[in-house]
């Protein structure tokens, strides 16, 4: 199995290298980036690429590891104790399968996303060190060990909010995605809307790099962001160049929400450009 | 050969083990890669290094090693060099180039330029003085420094492999640089304390179960849910020469408000007196008294100074010392108050690390805080939350 990027997702070369790294060695790929980059888009993409069922984890600050290999249903064994229903003298009937159980147990290779890593306790990496490593574990309950029929792949994501251990990273590898260059942000923008005018996308990335490049901003916009706010230029049908209006009472570009999500940064923004279309 | 590599990266301090090294060995074992040094970089990168602020010490490792293994297909050693030389012929005048050629031609002279320029790199500290100042070299007479140089930055496509570790492009990432809002959100994350306070509204399973067992019918039992408990008292230093720190102390205000529920503030000029303001447009006019803030706030707050500590030292020691009104007490006074009732309390210094034994007042203060003063850089601010987390 080779993964060379898809047609809704572009995939710059050290990142398609670390994903078959990963896939060939079947160790798991942490992915940290910006938010907003495609983290988590990865790891949909790579299933659709090759064809593989998605099994989604998405991690809380209160999600346990234990929940991802299995939870026994003790409240509703109880209940059912009580009502004296005969399901319950098998303890097989309570316990649910966590996203690890069902990926281990699938019948073909699966791609398996543990979605924000970082969210949850600092313990939960090391809880599940042996479990990603050999990909087996015992469940206590019924005192059997489950062993995965295919070692899924695994795809990691974070947010960089808390470190990682160490035992933990060394079982993985890594992958950073760093913010697109205008090419490759050209490229993306490219597979997303295939029919977007050359004109307006010229236009729409020059604004997008200047609003990055504003010293100050709170919260940089990001590529979802541009995604979102050609969607929103295109719904509008906005032309070209209303982007540029030298007009006093549109100063900032049409839409603006989309890109930012703070008013002190709208604030800013506003004055800024004010100030250095004033000058000109 | 690759065990030079190996401990190349462990002679820059990169933290790389023996089981990744293993796991790199395999992966080239299975073919991961073909031929290629771009791949072999890629690829020993996502293998090697797991955090993105040593990137940058992996790339100059990297470059250092492969510096000596030319003969390898793939590279060409000599795309960096072409590139240094469009970089200088951008900014010499033809005459500077005649003299340029009488030293031995391009060639020679950008291997030499080169070679400073590591040679600066490895000193570091005293790299203003190599390149740029006293016009002796030759170099310095065109206005170079090691930032003006970024090899490879207007070409992105086709990259040469040399070119891709050469732009040391993750340099921003390394965790002694200073730091944006989320950066600083993140390591006052570490400050967290979770405890279970207020309504019981949680189903608390284990203990339903348990007291179920006992009296053998369904007894429910409900528990609060956890919150953030992290109480904190920050005190900012504001005007003077902390204008220059503005943005910074901006941002560390805007990612301590949205990181901690008991967050309170208040501002003080240079160094702290009787009293300190919530608002510094109304400083003169709506002050709240020192000693009503030590016995408002509990000891189980957790104290944060914001401050240049940059003053004169009288403004510390000596009574009448501010420089807005007449003190009784002197500021070592009120500081050692503050640090007498709060255990944890800590200072966060926005001036660089290196200069702070040059300044008298930083030092005064610093030994007032008992050696708690921090640099506002990530890694500064993680060692600060964590002697606050202790």
């Amino acid at each position: 199995m080779r993964f060379t990027g898809s047609e809704e997702y572009v995939s710059t070369d050290d990142l398609t290298l670390a994903v078959n790294a990963a896939i060939q060695l079947q160790r798991p790929l942490l992915v940290k980036g910006e938010p907003g980059t495609g983290k988590t888009m990865l790891a949909v993409q790579v299933a659709k690429a090759l064809g593989v069922p998605l099994l989604e984890w998405h991690i809380k600050s209160t999600t346990k590891a234990q929940q991802g290999l299995y939870e026994y249903d003790a409240v509703s064994r109880l209940r059912d104790s009580q009502l004296g229903d005969p399901r319950v003298h098998d303890i097989h009937n309570y316990i649910v399968k966590g996203m690890l159980w069902q990926a281990f147990s699938a019948d073909s290779p699966v791609v398996l996303l543990i979605d924000e890593v970082d969210k949850a306790d600092i313990e939960f990496p090391n809880d599940l060190l042996r479990e990603l490593d050999r990909m087996e574990f015992y469940v206590y309950e019924t005192r059997e060990l489950v062993k995965a029929k295919h070692r899924p792949i695994v795809f990691i994501t974070s947010n960089n909010e808390k470190e990682l251990p160490d035992a933990f990273l060394r079982r993985c590898f890594f992958h950073y995605i760093r913010f697109p260059d205008k090419e490759t942000m050209e490229k993306i923008v490219g597979v997303h809307f295939p029919e977007l005018k050359k004109s307006l996308l010229r236009e729409a990335m020059d604004v997008f790099f200047e609003v990055r490049e504003v010293p100050g901003l709170k919260k940089k916009p990001s590529t979802s962001e541009l995604l979102d706010w050609l969607k929103l230029l295109l719904a509008e049908d906005i032309p070209p160049d209303a982007l540029r209006s030298k007009d006093r009472k549109t100063i900032i570009p049409p839409l603006h929400g989309a890109l930012l999500k703070n008013e002190q940064d709208v604030h800013l923004f506003e004055r800024l450009v004010f100030m250095t279309r004033a000058k000109a | 050969m690759l065990i030079d590599f190996f401990l190349k990266l462990k002679s820059h301090k990169l933290p790389v083990s023996i089981k990744e090294y293993l796991t790199l060995l395999e992966a080239m074992g299975k073919g991961v890669i073909g031929p290629s040094v771009d791949d072999f970089y890629y690829l020993s990168r996502a293998s090697l290094v797991k955090d993105e602020a040593n990137f940058d010490k992996f790339d100059r490792a990297f470059a250092e090693f492969w510096q000596g293994v030319e003969t390898i297909p793939g590279i060409e050693a000599q795309i960096p060099l072409e590139w240094l030389l469009k970089q200088v012929e951008l900014t010499l005048t033809e005459e500077e180039k005649k003299q340029i050629e009488a030293l031995g031609g391009w060639e020679k002279l950008m291997e030499t330029l080169k070679e400073r320029l590591e040679e600066q790199k490895g000193r570091h500290q005293g790299g203003n003085k190599w390149i740029g100042t006293g016009g002796t070299s030759p170099f310095g007479a065109y206005g170079y420094n090691p930032e003006g140089i970024r090899i490879g930055q207007d070409k992105s496509r086709n990259r040469s492999a040399v070119k891709v570790w050469d732009q040391r492009e993750y340099r921003n990432l390394d965790d002694s640089v200073e730091l944006g809002t989320r950066n600083i959100k993140v390591a006052l994350r570490r400050l967290r304390r979770f405890a279970r306070e207020g309504a019981p509204d949680e189903f608390d399973l284990e203990h339903t179960i348990d007291a179920t067992a006992r009296k053998a019918y369904l007894d429910i039992h409900m528990r609060p849910e956890r919150r953030n408990t992290v109480k904190v008292l920050m005190l900012m230093d504001i005007g003077g020469t902390m204008d220059d720190h503005v943005k910074l102390a901006e941002e560390l205000f805007s990612a301590a408000k949205t990181e901690f529920k008991h967050l309170e503030f208040y501002y003080f000029h240079n160094c702290l007196y009787d009293f300190v303001w919530k608002d510094n447009r109304r400083r003169h006019s709506e002050r709240t008294r020192t000693w009503d803030l030590l016995h408002k706030y509990g000891h189980d707050y957790k104290v944060i100074f914001v401050g240049d500590a940059t003053m004169s030292p009288y403004e510390i020691l000596q009574p009448g010392g501010s420089i807005e009104y007449f003190n009784e007490e002197p500021g070592s006074v009120w500081i050692k108050r503050v640090t007498d009732i709060y255990a944890k309390c800590i200072w966060l210094n926005p001036e660089p690390e290196e200069i702070w034994g040059y300044r008298q007042s930083i030092q005064v203060l610093k030994e007032l805080m008992n050696g708690r003063m921090y640099p506002t850089t990530l890694s500064g601010l993680e060692r600060a939350m964590k002697v606050l987390a202790k």
